[in-house]
């Protein structure tokens, strides 16, 4: 008798435990966890697209997709320094998510259907909506893709481009030699030898990589996409608050353009404005970043180091840059763009 | 009664031989059980369903029948049969140019010598990665622009992109002229066989090499003229960016062949000069005394001793020959690595799948390679008496 109350006070009590226990604390995080006793962010990058990520000839790396994963630093360390760039080719990059190397990529990734289904990923939203196009030489007078019959074509295996470009001259009937190489950096060398009449990656990747050519100013980009390839940083499978730092940063950089919040007003913003989804995102009201497991300035930090997503974009790629590149579907919804955030609410 | 069975030799070793291999067993299914195990839980696709996927990947230099629009099988065995030819080629190419530079090494003559000598420390001595890029951008670079392209009468052009030669459009009739000229060597060995017999019966040479020249050359030749004059041809046209039609020899084939055969030769000439010289100077000096030319003593005495001692290096040279033609992947030739590890490993993910077949691919065309190399081994042994 004794013992059978005993038995159930006690089974009380553990649920009682049990759900206070689930009120004070969050869904555990291995990820954030393995982060925070690392003392860093472990961030995989392409191997060198100028623009997106590139290391100076002081190892120093740059870029949009390298600033993000500062933000992101910024955002769970308070420290945007606090990260380490493992660079990847078009290869290696699933198995150095997948087994746990990194904690995200971030690195022109387009998102697809089977990457998501099969490679156990996630894709965490959009930084860059990118589109496929070719580069020429300018003696070769073709303008448009429709132009290149006959020609050959250098292309990096295995990424959505030598898929895309293969598909799209076989609906046209246009006979296209497609030659692959293991790297981006190789296919590029021997485009510039003269193996191939034209190279083919995103219009953004291509404006960086001209560079890399040995007479830039003879050849030209093809205006004309032959593709949507939006690409955006990318997590495995799992650890789903994990998951919700990494989009919700990025949406936090793309809604502090939208609000008006920049590197350099964010500590007024934080104390005077009135605007309450400013006041969220920066940590001045609400506790949006406990929500997620981390300090309640977050965003700040990551704004307050990076910026928002269009500082960073004139600086890597745009007017700021060597790139030159237009905002074009870039833009936030508002100026015509494709770029848009959920509400901080 | 244990302790009996623990002395004797053959069931302690027949004990250790079963543990160990139900041991290796047992550890292999762990391993992919438990690799499929965190495959699924890491949500990560497994299994061999991909390889009946439409590929959609365009091949530039392709044997087999295979199109973009085949499966990723077709595409694997297309990489298998680019990796075949390239590395029986430069297996073929490199043992006769390593015994040629094996022999000049050899040499009385000292510049000759000399010069077989440094091309092997040299090539000894320099990765094969380096090789394979030196010739590709080499062979690249040597190479005139499309439109300045060398022809060779209106039918075989060479740009850098490749050597562009007439395709048959019915490809069964060069069937036929195979079949023709491989009776022909068939018959050709038949004779070589019958007049050994009848030097060894009765000291009587025979016209071997008549027989020879018409079996090998004429009967091969008159087949490969009655084939091409049984189909149409595709001939190269110019076009606007390159030539259209025709068949493209790619100058990644060219450069990797290069490449193969230029490294592979310094090995091969170093396991010559060591098979000539592990042959004892007294039977050349038996052979010399008992009348025979230079070049009867090379041919009777010397090579067949020489051989046993060859045959064992160079079955592992024609491992690294095989083995190596994946250096292709760097360059584009689109051998298995290329195709199946790259191409089609980045467009389905499964990695695990992809490499196991390819390491199979490699193990087993090894292991064909080491078998037949071994049959020959142990004729060459029995022939010597």
């Amino acid at each position: 008798m004794f013992n059978r109350i005993s038995t159930s006070a006690l089974a009380a009590f553990a649920m009682l435990g049990a759900g206070a226990a689930t009120a004070q604390t969050l869904v555990p995080s291995p990820t954030l966890d393995a982060i925070r006793t690392r003392g860093s962010l472990e961030c995989g990058v392409h191997v060198g697209v100028p623009g997106f990520s590139f290391p100076n000839d002081k190892g120093e790396w740059s870029g949009l997709d390298v600033d993000y994963c500062r933000a992101l630093a910024a955002a769970v360390l308070g420290d945007a320094g606090k990260v380490k760039f493992t660079p990847t080719t078009v290869q290696q990059r699933w198995p150095v998510l997948q087994s746990g190397q990194v904690d995200l990529l971030s690195r022109n990734t387009t998102i697809t259907f089977s990457r998501n289904a099969s490679l156990g990923v996630n894709f965490q939203g959009i930084n860059f909506y990118e589109g496929q196009t070719f580069i020429v030489r300018k003696a070769s007078k073709a303008t448009a893709a429709k132009d290149l019959d006959g020609a050959s074509v250098c292309v990096a295996a295995g990424s959505t481009e030598e898929k895309n470009a293969a598909d799209w001259f076989r609906e046209r009937n246009l006979k296209v030699t497609i030659t692959n190489f293991q790297k981006n950096d190789d296919a590029i060398a021997a485009y510039d030898a003269g193996r191939c009449d034209a190279y083919t990656a995103g219009v953004g990747a291509l404006a960086g990589q001209r560079a890399k050519l040995k007479t830039p100013d003879e050849h030209i980009i093809m205006a004309e996409p032959i593709s949507n390839d939006p690409q955006g940083p990318v997590t495995r499978y799992g650890d789903e608050r994990w998951q919700a730092v990494v989009r919700w940063v990025l949406n936090g950089m793309i809604a502090a353009e939208a609000l008006g919040v920049t590197s350099k007003n964010v500590d007024d913003m934080r104390a005077n404005s009135k605007n309450a989804e400013v006041r969220r995102l920066l940590g001045a009201e609400g506790n949006f970043g406990a929500m997620l497991g981390l300090s309640n300035d977050w965003m700040f930090n990551a704004i307050k180091a990076v910026g928002n997503y269009g500082e960073s974009f004139e600086r890597t790629v745009g007017n700021g840059s060597t790139l030159k590149l237009e905002r074009g579907q870039n833009a936030l919804w508002t100026k015509g763009g494709l770029l848009f955030t959920p509400p901080f609410q | 009664m244990l302790r009996r069975l623990y002395y004797d030799a053959r069931v302690r070793d027949l004990f250790w031989q079963i543990a160990i291999s139900v041991g290796l067993v047992a550890l292999t299914i762990f391993f992919v059980r438990n690799a499929s195990q965190n495959m699924v839980n890491a949500g990560i696709a497994s299994g061999f369903d991909f390889l009946w996927r439409s590929s959609g990947i365009d091949v530039p230099f392709v044997l087999t029948s295979y199109t973009a629009s085949d499966n990723i099988w077709a595409l694997f065995w297309a990489g298998v049969a680019n990796t075949l030819l390239v590395s029986f080629l430069a297996m073929v190419l490199a043992t006769i140019m390593g015994f040629l530079i094996g022999l000049a090494r050899l040499s009385s003559h000292w510049l000759l010598s000399t010069a077989a000598g440094a091309y092997v420390e040299f090539v000894r001595n320099i990765p094969l990665l380096f090789f394979v890029l030196f010739w590709y951008f080499g062979v690249i670079a040597a190479l005139p622009q499309p439109r300045d392209s060398l022809g060779f009468f209106s039918a075989i052009f060479l740009n850098n992109r490749g050597l562009t030669v007439p395709s048959p459009m019915d490809g069964s009739v060069f069937r036929w002229a195979l079949l023709a000229i491989l009776l022909a060597g068939v018959v050709q060995w038949l004779v070589v066989r019958w007049a050994a017999a009848r030097k060894a019966s009765t000291g009587q040479d025979a016209p071997v090499l008549a027989a020879g020249i018409v079996l090998c050359l004429v009967v091969p030749v008159l087949a490969l003229v009655i084939a091409a004059r049984a189909t149409g041809w595709d001939m190269p046209q110019p076009g606007r960016f390159n030539l259209r039609g025709g068949f493209v020899i790619i100058p990644e084939f060219v450069a990797l062949l290069a490449a193969l055969v230029t490294y592979t030769a310094g090995f091969v000439a170093e396991i010559v000069r060591g098979g000539i010289a592990a042959v004892v100077r007294g039977q050349r000096e038996a052979a010399a005394s008992l009348g025979l030319r230079p070049g009867q003593i090379l041919r009777f005495v010397v090579v067949p001793q020489a051989l046993r001692v060859m045959i064992p290096p160079m079955t592992s040279q024609y491992l690294n020959v095989l083995k190596n033609s994946s250096f292709g992947a760097a360059i584009a030739y689109p051998d298995v690595v290329s195709l199946f590890m790259g191409s089609a490993l980045n467009n389905t993910g499964q990695a695990i799948e992809i490499i196991a077949m390819t390491l199979a691919v490699y193990l087993f065309f090894g292991l064909i390679v080491s078998a037949l190399m071994n049959w020959y081994n142990a004729r060459i042994a029995l022939v010597t008496r």
